[in-house]
């Protein structure tokens, strides 16, 4: 059928607000504050065959975005080999390596029925609490295996034609630290998916299931058509561009990601076959996330694009089976979120070199799963977990955003007074870290100092992070910013993990801290060309250290705060 | 002759400042709308009065819905500020909440309202228990205080981490700055906003130092070139929360003016609404460049705990919840590069404007859509800026940005533009509604501002809205709002604890506490009140969870029970997620109450037309308008002079001097008692009321 142009456009607007609230129905419901507060959640509409995504909600988790393909298409794969889909069914499963992302990442998957055929699916994916495993939290730098990371569920039906199945959610419960926030979580992803069900029924009674199939058909080709024009305005040629994790937690040896970019007759070809193969620990990722990581560094970078699979269509992926980027069960792959924000690292890298004015320098690359565990007086368990924020990349519009999100997420750090009421620590600093941000003619957002002092008697601490040994590095002339540090006191004095930023069961006790000093962002430009006056105001600010501002932009401040020009022209004409 | 007794409603807006007045001795009423002055409002302000009023002596009351505030954190021209706080923590304010300003493309800013060299800290440290575990350091208090001032602070914020668990380090050094500092622009955080949340906190207790200087001042000079001539009465201010506060009040809390404009609006539009019947309606406030909702429910507005100024900028105390979309008469329509047709949310604003404005711009827009289909009157143009509209300017914009490129006639591709802009307007009526667990079959869409009664037909018909209720002076209805509000002061308290761990009838005792001493502030106002009403809510959760809902109880003569307050919890979570979660305890995070004095309520029928006469003597002309796909004539009336009761079926056009109102084919509209519109579905379907 032919579409009119509003139709089309009127239809767009209300398939995303029905995404929108399925969102909004979780982070409100959800029990644990890596949903509520951190919105590590999505939910979107699917197409019924392929299970490409058609929609996604605005406010969901970005890496999500490319992801949940994979994971509506593993159900109607298993559904396949199963008897079929059924109306009524809801399917459940975490399994990484059909679905992508890691076992803390629980999906639902519904089919939308009309006229008794699958019209479409509507999918649910959260971070849940804790799955099990060695590690609270379950982010184990020192995974082997995906057994020691947590359960591992494959797509079984958590309701089967409409009758729900207790004996799933009792596995489930009896496999967490947390069963509580699971039930919770768990229903508040049943909520959101009834709600899309209403939702999608009562768009589909006022338009007739012909439109809406159609607008959805049309929404998909035009997204490729989007992506095609953005691709056709980039000069033909390949660019590369390479970057570090620094070990994986058990051998400590760097990674490599590779990346030769290509553009060649309207066409992109992300090739990654230069990069690291498959290693012991737990920074792998499956195809499926490194498709997703693809798809979330280049929305960032052509923000026009939609959420939706056409994005995909003339883009080409080179990925080596069993590598690094690619890697099988039972290969653990908990660190994903590192991994895969190298991924966008080096794409941002690349695509400075054919699109400067669209670049951002790196951002600080790494999202600090820190973890302290431990029991009250009382003999009751505690767990704070807690993801840490950092600096954004300079960009050609400006200086980078101190103290913000991860590109791959949303999400809000909960306030310190809610963790100090709910966990026995207390923060002695909380607080910019100056001379994070990658110097440059726009320089690179400040990273942040946390410090924790443990007030009972004892605790474990759990640390997974990067960027320990390879700064975030900036672009286009621009300096890398400061690396993340990670220190803690024991009763003999201060330590620094010897995996710079991974390690398991630190043990502390009352009065000991903590000390994460996480990276700004790099910088964009060549740092002799910042305004000077900018440099000054920095350094009067305290953001830039007096003597930072004469090493890295040849600009000398004095104690008072006056800019000393004839020292800067001096500075500036011999390092130029 | 009785001597006249006037209650004054002034809102002050970006272009026009609109004066209601009101004589209570007589129950008549005049408006007026004035030129509002840049730099100083009150200037603006007084002359709009003075139109109207002889001596200012005969005025008892002045109630203003201010943009003073909100101007000045858009604008970034409050106060240079000093933030006193606990060592380690001088960047709460920058750090915010981790967050960042759009979703896609990492190109965003955030610059603090105070410098990081204006930011110190002092010793003093106090646990989430409430416990001090150092004393603050008051010498060093009045050191940072001394030097700040030295620097060139005018005013001061104090801010230490869990204050909202004991304030007492808080308050001495509070003391201590008060002490040295030389005027009264001195923030305590808690007393501001005694929640738990440091970013929030600090930023709404940052933010009110920061407008305390500016807002005060103007407010001195309002309260001086009143009293200048002779007035006598009492200044009230409109809030966020839609009550007013007395002068002196908004004096110490300016930050509770930040959408004291809009709130009135809202305020306005229930006491027309439920005059006229409405107990439901949403508010539609259409401009140049947003469209703003918000939903009214049982005669009460809903009201959002925290809103963000801009990116960073929160304010978190009791607002009327207002939705804006970028949907307004200026929003240009475009085809993006896929081939879909957009509008917004970039806007021609006023200047340039739509291009039928003729002033530049080449882009087509809303307001050019509803010019090339014959809605609004291109030789009677709205505001009185322009002599006509330019409608071959709008008819080429269409064509070259629209028409050509999706294969449509101008006239198709403009009704394109409108389905669209509707649409959207659509979804922010659904947000607020259907999203919210209302049905939209029983509520009206109240249209106010210069735009709404164009689109209001048609969004009946999009989210299928029980009628449209456009009220008689849509300019007007702020101004309005400020005369009839209630005063209103909100109180929040964090608690933290199980509800079985909870004392409930100590705290209900505490509670009450507060709302006696909360009253004070309103018998302080001298204002006379009907009555006084208090409100209690709780925000409560299952334990685990960090977003809370909203539970209201009553405070019974018995005291509060624990029990009491579990099934209030059970019946409001059910309401709002449809399922109760077993064995999980249930937390009361914070208390908040609302002390509301009811002001005497405006008698809506000093709005019935007078002498108006039937339909078809206001019948001016008919115009050639376009619509569902097609040309045909509509009648053009005249709407003040249409008498109670008059009838008139679309298509038709409606125009007064601040608005045009468009019944589109299938609808009926029909003048009630207060000189309102009611526009419904021709087929008679009732619903609305």
């Amino acid at each position: 059928m032919t579409l009119d142009p509003v139709t089309l456009a009127i239809m767009k607007g209300r398939l995303e607000q029905i995404a929108d609230e399925m969102d909004a129905t979780l982070f409100r419901s959800a029990f644990n504050p890596i949903i509520a507060e951190a919105h590590d959640a999505s939910h979107g509409i699917y197409e019924a065959g392929t299970g490409d995504t058609l929609v996604q909600g605005k406010s969901g988790l970005p890496i999500f975005v490319g992801v949940m393909a994979f994971a509506v298409k593993a159900v109607i794969d298993k559904a396949a080999r199963q008897g079929g889909i059924n109306e009524g069914d809801v399917w459940i499963f975490n399994d990484p390596y059909d679905g992508g992302t890691h076992l803390s990442d629980f999906r639902l998957v519904k089919p939308v029925f009309v006229d008794g055929a699958v019209f479409c699916f509507l999918a649910s994916v959260g971070h849940w609490h804790d799955v099990g495993g060695n590690v609270p939290g379950n982010y184990n730098p020192v995974a082997r295996e995906c057994f020691q990371e947590g359960m591992l569920i494959p797509p079984v039906k958590l309701y089967d034609k409409g009758e729900f199945r207790q004996d799933i959610v009792d596995i489930l419960s009896a496999n967490s630290r947390l069963p509580l926030s699971l039930y919770g979580d768990l229903n508040g992803q049943i909520n959101a998916l009834e709600l899309g069900e209403r939702r999608m029924h009562a768009l589909i009674a006022e338009y007739g299931a012909a439109t809406v199939a159609a607008c959805l058909a049309e929404l998909k080709s035009r997204a490729a058509q989007m992506m095609r024009a953005q691709i056709a305005r980039l000069p033909p040629g390949t660019v590369s561009a390479e970057d570090f994790l620094d070990n994986d937690g058990i051998v400590d040896q760097p990674l490599k990601i590779a990346l030769d970019l290509t553009i060649d007759n309207g066409r992109m070809v992300i090739d990654f076959t230069r990069s690291s193969p498959a290693c012991a620990g737990p920074v792998n990722i499956s195809r499926a996330t490194t498709i997703a990581a693809c798809y979330v560094a280049l929305k960032h970078i052509f923000g026009e694009v939609p959420a939706n699979a056409g994005v995909l269509e003339p883009v080409e992926f080179k990925i080596a089976e069993d590598s690094l980027l690619s890697v099988r069960a039972p290969k653990p792959v908990g660190g994903y979120t590192e991994t895969i924000l190298r991924l966008i690292d080096v794409i941002f890298q690349a695509m400075a070199k054919i699109a400067p004015q669209e670049a951002m320098a790196c951002a600080y690359g790494t999202i600090n799963a820190l973890s302290l565990a431990g029991y009250r007086a009382n003999g009751q368990r505690w767990v704070m977990f807690s993801f840490f924020g950092g600096g954004h990349g300079g960009h050609a519009n400006g200086d980078g955003l101190n103290h913000g999100n991860a590109p791959i997420s949303t999400a809000t750090i909960p306030p310190l007074e809610i963790l100090e009421a709910a966990y026995p620590v207390r923060f002695t600093q909380w607080a910019l870290r100056p001379d994070s941000g990658g110097a440059g003619r726009h320089r690179g957002g400040l990273g942040a100092i946390y410090e924790i002092e443990l007030l009972e008697k004892e605790a474990d601490v759990f640390l997974f992070g990067e960027r320990g040994r390879f700064a975030p590095p900036g672009i286009l002339g621009g300096l890398c910013a400061a690396a993340n540090r990670f220190t803690y006191q024991q009763a003999d004095g201060g330590h620094e993990p010897p995996m710079a930023s991974k390690m398991v069961g630190i043990h502390i006790e009352r009065g000991q801290r903590l000390r994460l000093e996480t990276p700004g962002g790099g910088g964009y430009g060549d740092p002799l060309e910042r305004d000077p006056q900018q440099v000054r105001r920095d350094v009067m600010l305290g953001l830039v250290s007096p003597a930072k501002a004469l090493e890295d932009y040849g600009v000398a401040v004095s104690g008072s705060g006056a800019l000393d020009e004839a020292a800067t022209r001096a500075k500036r004409g011999q390092t130029a | 002759m009785t001597k006249p007794a006037y209650a004054i409603g002034v809102d002050v807006g970006g272009t026009f400042t609109d004066v209601f007045i009101l004589d209570e001795a007589t129950g008549t009423i005049a408006t007026a709308k004035v030129p509002s002055t840049r730099g100083d409002q009150s200037r603006g302000f007084v002359e709009g009065i003075s139109g109207s009023v002889a001596d200012f002596g005969d005025i008892r009351t002045v109630v203003h819905g201010t943009t003073v505030g909100t101007n000045a954190l858009l604008e970034r021209k409050g106060a240079r500020t000093g933030i006193i706080t606990t060592e380690g923590f001088r960047d709460v304010l920058e750090m915010r909440r981790r967050d960042r300003p759009t979703t896609w493309g990492l190109k965003g800013s955030f610059t603090p309202v105070v410098d990081r060299r204006d930011r110190v800290e002092v010793s003093e440290r106090v646990l989430a228990d409430g416990t001090v575990m150092e004393a603050v350091d008051l010498d060093a208090v009045r050191s940072r205080a001394r030097a700040l001032l030295e620097s060139g602070c005018q005013s001061a914020c104090v801010f230490f981490i869990n204050g909202y668990a004991n304030s007492a380090n808080e308050a001495l050094a509070v003391e201590a700055v008060r002490s040295v500092w030389p005027n009264p622009y001195v923030t305590a955080a808690t007393e501001i906003l005694p929640e738990i949340r440091e970013f929030e906190r600090l930023s709404t207790a940052t933010l009110n130092a920061y407008l305390q200087p500016v807002v005060s001042s103007y407010l001195e000079r309002l309260e001086r070139s009143l009293a200048d001539r002779g007035f006598k009465g009492d200044i009230l201010i409109v809030q966020s929360n839609g009550g007013v506060m007395s002068v002196d009040t908004a004096k110490r809390y300016p930050v509770r003016t930040a959408l004291s404009g809009p709130a009135a609006g809202v305020i306005a539009a229930t006491a027309i609404a439920q005059a006229a019947g409405f107990a439901n309606i949403i508010t539609c406030d259409m401009g140049g460049t947003s469209f703003d909702v918000s939903l009214v429910a049982g005669g009460q507005a809903a009201l959002a705990a925290q809103t963000s100024i801009d990116f960073g900028l929160v304010v978190r105390t009791p607002m009327i919840e207002i939705t804006t979309i970028g949907a307004g008469g200026g929003s240009i329509a475009w085809v993006d590069s896929s081939g879909l047709l957009q509008v917004g949310p970039e806007s021609a604003g006023s200047d340039p404007g739509p291009a039928c404005y003729g002033l530049g711009n080449a882009r087509p827009t809303v307001t050019d859509a509803n010019v090339v289909l014959g809605r609004i009157n291109a030789e009677r143009p709205i505001g009185g800026k322009l002599a006509r509209l330019d409608v071959q300017a709008a008819r080429a914009a269409i064509e070259a940005e629209i028409a050509s490129p999706l294969g449509l006639g101008i006239e198709d591709a403009a009704e394109a533009i409108l389905k669209l802009a509707t649409a959207k307007m659509a979804g922010a009526i659904r947000l607020v509604s259907i999203e919210k667990g209302h049905d939209p079959a029983r509520f009206a869409a109240m249209p106010f501002g210069g735009g709404g009664g164009l689109h209001t037909g048609a969004l009946i018909k999009e989210v299928g809205l029980g009628s449209a209720l456009v009220p008689r002076f849509p300019g007007v209805t702020s101004a309005l709002g400020c005369v009839v509000a209630d005063m209103r002061h909100d109180r929040v308290q964090t608690v933290n604890r199980l509800l079985d761990q909870i004392d409930a009838a100590a705290l209900g005792e505490e509670m009450a506490a507060v709302a006696r001493n909360t009253s004070k502030l309103l018998a302080e106002s001298g204002v006379a009140f009907e009555r006084i009403d208090e409100l209690y809510e709780f925000d409560m959760l299952y334990v685990g969870q960090t977003h809370t809902v909203t539970v209201k109880v009553e405070m019974p003569q018995g005291g509060l029970t624990r029990e009491a307050i579990a099934a209030r919890f059970d019946a409001a979570y059910l309401e709002a997620y449809g399922r109760l979660l077993e064995n999980i305890p249930r937390r009361v995070m914070n208390y908040r109450i609302a002390v509301i004095g009811r002001r005497r309520k405006l008698d809506m029928t000093v709005f019935a037309p007078v002498d108006g006469r039937p339909a078809r003597d206001c019948l001016i002309g008919t115009r050639r308008i376009f619509a569902d796909g097609r040309f045909m004539d509509a009648g053009v009336y005249e709407r003040l002079a249409l008498e109670s009761g008059a009838q008139i079926e679309g298509p038709a056009l409606l125009e007064q001097p601040d608005t045009t109102i468009f019944v589109d084919p299938g609808l009926v509209a029909r003048v009630d008692a207060f000189g309102n519109l009611v526009i419904r579905s021709a087929g008679g379907a009732s619903g609305g009321k």
